[in-house]
């Protein structure tokens, strides 16, 4: 005991000291072969475990180019050294951080592999319509559920008007049935004076922003409650469609509705079918297990979702500025038929400049 | 030496080099520490900007009554309204994505318990999988909280539609708990788990940093001697080096020295127990290179 607390003492001086080069020195006169192997290579690998520490802090722009560009050649060399090391060596410490050390480097280097810049370059540049064209039996599905969806609510009000208040949310203001046609009239034109029309639009987006996620995330229930989602905002737009009618005002409230909804029902679509592409993929997974066609699924659709939030985007400025600056019909319905086909060329027409990675 | 059986959250994954490498997956209650440690980020950065947009509003003396009114400061009002709900709609939506896709691939909450996300199987992670693992987490998460406080709002009677909905939020909430890979709803559609994230120290090999035993060879033994452990032992053993507590090599030593009746000089335990790691590792490294293991001393 005695003499072993000073040589304790003694060896955690060498441990510790500063002379490192001794330790190379040492790779020649190391005992064991093993040894030999880890210190011959524990340069190579201190160096990547640098680069990658750096990484981790976020310090991208502390790493120079000699050392990115090595990145891959040191993760190699790491993944090598321990496929040799197993094999060879019986020294549970550098085992295990050498697994430890390949596998910071592995989340690197197969990591995300675009910034948000480049991955924004490409979903805009044709990413973003490949993964809309990949779900068109889903699209054409919550299509006609939102076209069924329509006319339901429209014939659920014309059969009875209570219908109305129960399809319709609270808080309709003067759109009620029976309402006059001056009235309504009213709520479809005149006002641009009015003021927080930014406001409004941010308020909008965030909402419509949370249903369509709320569309999407819902297709993890097999995707009965996006179809069920959809069918119940799209009765809401027939009985709309139905009270107006009923004053002869069909034409200016498809105006109305267009100049923001055709942007914003086509989100809802994109939303709900990407909804749907999900559960259909759990419900009938084919040849792969149901996880592995629930994440395909979730990665392709999700790109549709990052697509949709944008769409909202635009259809809450164009609902909070454009609806209530243009005061005529001719100039919405312009609009809306504009962006209609602006959305259809651009997703299923225009195939981009790159190909799709 | 009793053996521990092998942790039921170690996962293999092969890299695209063809190597194995382990992972273990996170456990539950980290991964709720994590989420509880970002939520409170969350709110707290909500309240922190809410307070400096209101201290602003108030430094340009303007009164919520103003917003209707055409003037200048009832714009600034509108400006200020509108940064509030896009910052909200961000700390609420693009949170956990901006953290998640960076080089760590955690969020705070998930940096301080050490865990972080990857991709399951062989693949990469990819900034589509990210987005879709937090998409999901708005039903997972965030809908029970407002339909829990929404339903404490409105008071005891519990209707057929709330207990629809609490089993509904039942079902997101306890996902994780009625899977092996304890995947949350997210990760499912992801293709993601999360996994613990520990970073370690290299310590120093064993050959160089016990030169005496390496060099004296004070104690040398025979093959008989050397013949009675295996890898398990060695590498309890090397734990014991590297540990270096006093009691337990005492212990070790006298052990060993029973088990292979050996006795040794009072005092000398390490530089006993360093030679025999050291001649131990040797001979059974030899028999790794002819493809002889020894797994333990049960082995034969």
């Amino acid at each position: 005991m005695s003499e072993a607390a000073p040589s304790l003492l003694g060896r955690l001086g060498v441990w510790f000291s500063p002379a490192a080069s001794a330790d190379i020195a040492a790779a020649t006169s190391a005992a064991l072969r093993s040894d030999r192997f880890r210190l011959e290579r524990e340069g190579e690998w201190k160096r990547l475990e640098a680069i990658v520490t750096r990484i981790e802090r976020g310090r991208l722009r502390g790493v120079s180019d000699e050392d990115l560009l090595a990145l891959p050649a040191l993760y190699r060399t790491a993944v090598s050294s321990l496929a040799v090391a197993r094999e060879t060596s019986l020294d549970a410490e550098t085992l295990l951080w050498l697994e430890g050390l390949t596998r910071r480097a592995w989340f690197i280097v197969y990591g995300p592999r675009a910034g948000l810049g480049d991955w924004l370059m490409r979903f805009f540049g044709g990413g973003w319509g490949a993964s809309v064209r990949a779900l068109h039996s889903e699209i054409l599905i919550a299509l006609v559920l939102m076209i069924a969806g329509t006319i339901v609510g429209w014939l659920l009000v014309a059969s009875d008007p209570d219908w109305y208040y129960a399809l319709m949310p609270g808080g309709m203001g003067p759109r009620v049935p029976g309402a006059s046609r001056a009235v309504l009239m009213n709520t479809l034109f005149g006002q641009q004076d009015q003021k927080g029309l930014a406001v409004f639009a941010a308020a909008l987006f965030s909402n419509n922003a949370q249903v369509a996620i709320l569309a999407f995330a819902l297709g993890f229930a097999f995707g009965l409650p996006s179809a069920l989602l959809l069918i119940q905002n799209t009765t809401m737009l027939g009985a709309l469609l139905w009270l107006y009618h009923g004053q002869g005002l069909t034409i200016e409230i498809v105006g109305w509705l267009s100049v923001h909804g055709t942007t914003e029902l086509y989100a809802i679509l994109l939303a709900g079918a990407a909804g749907l592409h999900i559960g259909r993929a759990m419900a009938f997974p084919g040849e792969a297990s149901v996880l592995d066609a629930a994440a395909a699924a979730g990665r392709r659709s999700a790109q549709v979702m990052a697509g949709v939030v944008f769409m909202l985007i635009v259809a809450g400025l164009l609902e909070g500025f454009a609806r209530q600056l243009i005061d005529n019909t001719a100039g919405r319905l312009i609009v809306g038929i504009f962006m209609l086909v602006f959305w259809t060329a651009y997703f299923f027409v225009w195939r981009g400049a790159g190909k799709q990675a | 030496m009793v053996r521990r059986e092998p942790r039921d959250r170690t996962r293999t994954v092969i890299t695209p080099e063809g190597v194995a490498l382990p992972f273990v997956l996170a456990s539950r209650g980290s991964r709720a520490a994590a989420l509880v440690i970002d939520l409170i980020l969350i709110m707290t950065a909500m309240a922190v900007t809410t307070l400096t947009l209101i201290w602003i509003a108030g430094g340009i003396g303007i009164k919520m009554g103003d917003i209707e009114a055409g003037s200048p400061k009832s714009r600034a009002l509108q400006a200020l309204a509108i940064v509030w709900i896009i910052a909200m709609f961000l700390f609420r939506n693009a949170w956990f994505l901006f953290f998640e896709l960076g080089p760590r691939g955690a969020t705070p909450g998930k940096r301080v318990t050490g865990i972080r996300i990857a991709a399951r199987g062989t693949e990469r992670l990819t900034t589509e999988a990210v987005i879709a693992r937090n998409i999901v987490r708005d039903i997972e998460l965030f809908m029970p909280i407002v339909f829990i406080s929404s339903a404490v709002a409105a008071g005891s009677d519990t209707d057929l539609a709330g207990w629809a909905g609490a089993v509904w939020c039942a079902i997101f909430l306890l996902f994780p708990f009625f899977n092996r890979d304890s995947l949350r709803c997210g990760d499912v559609i992801a293709g993601t788990w999360v996994v613990e994230a520990q970073t370690r120290k290299l310590g120093q090999a064993l050959s160089v940093s016990a030169p005496v035993a390496a060099t004296d060879q004070a104690f040398t033994f025979t093959p008989a001697e050397l013949a009675v452990y295996g890898e398990f032992e060695l590498q309890t053993l090397e734990r014991v080096l590297r540990d270096g507590r006093v009691p337990a090599l005492d212990d070790v030593a006298d052990a060993i020295s029973r088990k292979i009746g050996r006795p040794y000089p009072d005092g000398a335990e390490r530089v006993f127990l360093e030679s025999y790691y050291l001649q131990l590792r040797a001979r059974l490294e030899q028999g790794l290179r002819f493809g002889k293991r020894k797994a333990d001393k049960h082995a034969a």
